[in-house]
């Protein structure tokens, strides 16, 4: 029975995590890029700066009226949001934010394949929503959103492949327990390939052609309204949370930190975490955005031989030091 | 077969061996759906649930790695591709009218073929073997890798060999031919070019 309850209470925890972290990611997006534009954003809603705009935000989409399009393929229609979002709440569940076991949803054995094979299922939902909403912007996102797999899944793949390598284990936690300090340095190249092939991935800035509100309205949702259109934007915002606490996984050293003991570590990773978030918010402000053709030629000629390169060197250092 | 092994029978399932047959019912039923039904981005969605379905029983023999693995390339990739495809041409929603095939007696037969080769392969292969899954992970991430570069080396590395020679061949294919060396010295491009 203890056991029950044990895992009960760690999905919970995961839970609660899922709902949160994603907001205040958003929120903190509202108010940086406010400042960064010279605007104060969101100041009533809560009283104190606003807080509590994106509450009164998901109240609105929940008494919003659902909409399905007359033409639209209407099971695949409404089944879309939550493919796209339920990856990212099962990948949460396998990255750990502290040391040993306490700290981390469920510890996965093949864990790095584990994150990126469920991460990869998240495309389904858009293609499913940009094929089913029988419009033509919407397709045109879904296409968009298609090709642009084929630029980034390889590099993100290599990046984290190499991070395997120099730990040789395949373990999220067990990675982490491998970490020394001088693996920042070591596996840097890697770490900015896959930071950016993951932006590729969630379709932000500098790479939200997709979604290129100024060209195709909103790509694949553009037939969403209420709390489904709602479950997009939260799939976006957790797919940062994730993204984020992948990179600080595998590149960062997680819980490892200059100061505090193992008790602190959980606030070392919230705290990379949260740096790699503004970090998102930071390039969404500063970049224009790519064409879909440009991706492409980032990703086959500058992050693929990145990545390569980064498994070579891991490979090379690896047999040196082992000697 | 160890005398422990004896004890098994199939009259009294445990539950991971009734979940297993379920879930190879449900993948089996969504690989029929992927084949008969006549809205074709359905079928690709149906194949999505059938290769799900094979990833969940890989889990449920242990064999963690080969699960995600079966996901990354097989959901994530290959179906999105698939997808990508059936984009590209506007498949349209609703019922496609000539979304079939006058061969369709040939291939049952072919799949039928296939399936018993495969099934015929497989249960000569193992027999009665029962996978103890109380024990260490038979198919965790270090066994898997240990056999697969100790004692399946050969094979492996053939099949690498194949994949390039595949790729190679899809660069050949896809390279346009300048407009003069189309109309001139096409054969001797093409000859070189299958030599590489």
């Amino acid at each position: 029975m203890n056991d029950v309850l044990d895992v009960v209470l760690r999905l919970l925890v995961v839970l609660v995590v899922f709902l949160a972290l994603p907001l205040i990611v958003g929120q903190t997006e509202h108010k940086v890029m406010a400042h960064m534009q010279g605007r104060v954003g969101p100041m009533y809603a809560g009283g104190f700066h606003g807080w509590a705009q994106l509450v009164a935000d998901g109240v609105k989409f929940a008494q919003k009226e659902d909409i399905v399009p007359a033409d639209a393929d209407r099971r695949v229609f409404q089944l879309a949001p939550a493919v796209a979002l339920l990856p990212y709440l099962l990948v949460l569940i396998a990255i750990p934010i502290g040391p040993g076991e306490g700290a981390v949803g469920e510890v996965v054995d093949a864990g790095v394949f584990f994150v990126l094979a469920v991460m990869g299922v998240g495309v389904l939902g858009s293609l499913m929503a940009g094929w089913a909403s029988a419009n033509k912007f919407s397709l045109l996102g879904g296409l968009r959103t298609a090709a642009q797999l084929l630029a980034y899944e390889l590099p993100m793949l290599l990046a984290a492949a190499s991070v395997a390598m120099a730990a040789g284990t395949l373990s999220l936690p067990g990675i982490l327990d491998a970490f020394a300090w001088w693996w920042v340095p070591w596996q840097i190249v890697g770490a900015l390939v896959f930071f950016v092939s993951g932006l590729a991935e969630l379709q932000r800035p500098p790479f939200d052609m997709p979604v290129a509100d100024s060209e195709i309205i909103f790509g694949a949702y553009t037939e969403y309204t209420g709390l489904r259109f709602a479950l997009f934007l939260l799939a976006e915002y957790a797919g940062i949370v994730v993204l984020c606490g992948l990179t600080t996984v595998l590149f960062l050293g997680g819980w490892h930190g200059p100061w505090g003991g193992a008790g602190l570590g959980w606030v070392w990773t919230l705290l990379k975490t949260a740096v790699l978030a503004f970090l998102v918010i930071w390039l969404r402000v500063s970049y224009p955005r790519l064409r879909e053709d440009q991706l492409q030629k980032l990703s086959w000629t500058l992050l693929v031989p990145l990545a390569l390169a980064q498994i070579a060197l891991t490979g090379v250092v690896k047999v040196v030091i082992q000697q | 077969m160890s005398p422990a092994a004896q004890s098994h029978g199939f009259l009294s399932p445990s539950g991971a061996e009734v979940a297993f047959v379920l879930v190879g019912l449900v993948t089996f039923g969504a690989a029929i759906v992927t084949v008969t039904t006549r809205q074709i981005v359905h079928a690709a969605l149906w194949l999505v649930v059938a290769l799900g379905g094979i990833a969940v029983e890989y889990l449920l023999l242990t064999a963690e790695f080969i699960a995600w693995v079966q996901v990354l390339i097989y959901v994530g990739s290959v179906v999105v591709l698939l997808l990508f495809g059936l984009l590209l041409t506007k498949a349209p929603i609703g019922r496609s009218p000539d979304a079939d095939s006058g061969n369709r007696w040939a291939a049952l037969l072919v799949a039928a073929a296939s399936a018993a080769v495969l099934v015929w392969v497989v249960v000569d292969a193992f027999r009665a073997t029962w996978i103890d899954l109380d024990g260490p992970a038979a198919g965790s991430a270090a066994v898997t890798g240990a056999s697969l570069f100790r004692h399946w080396v050969l094979p492996f590395e053939a099949l690498s060999v194949l994949l390039l020679a595949a790729l190679v061949g899809a660069i050949a294919l896809s390279r346009r031919q300048p407009p003069a060396a189309a109309a001139g010295s096409r054969a001797p491009d093409a000859a070189q070019e299958g030599g590489r």
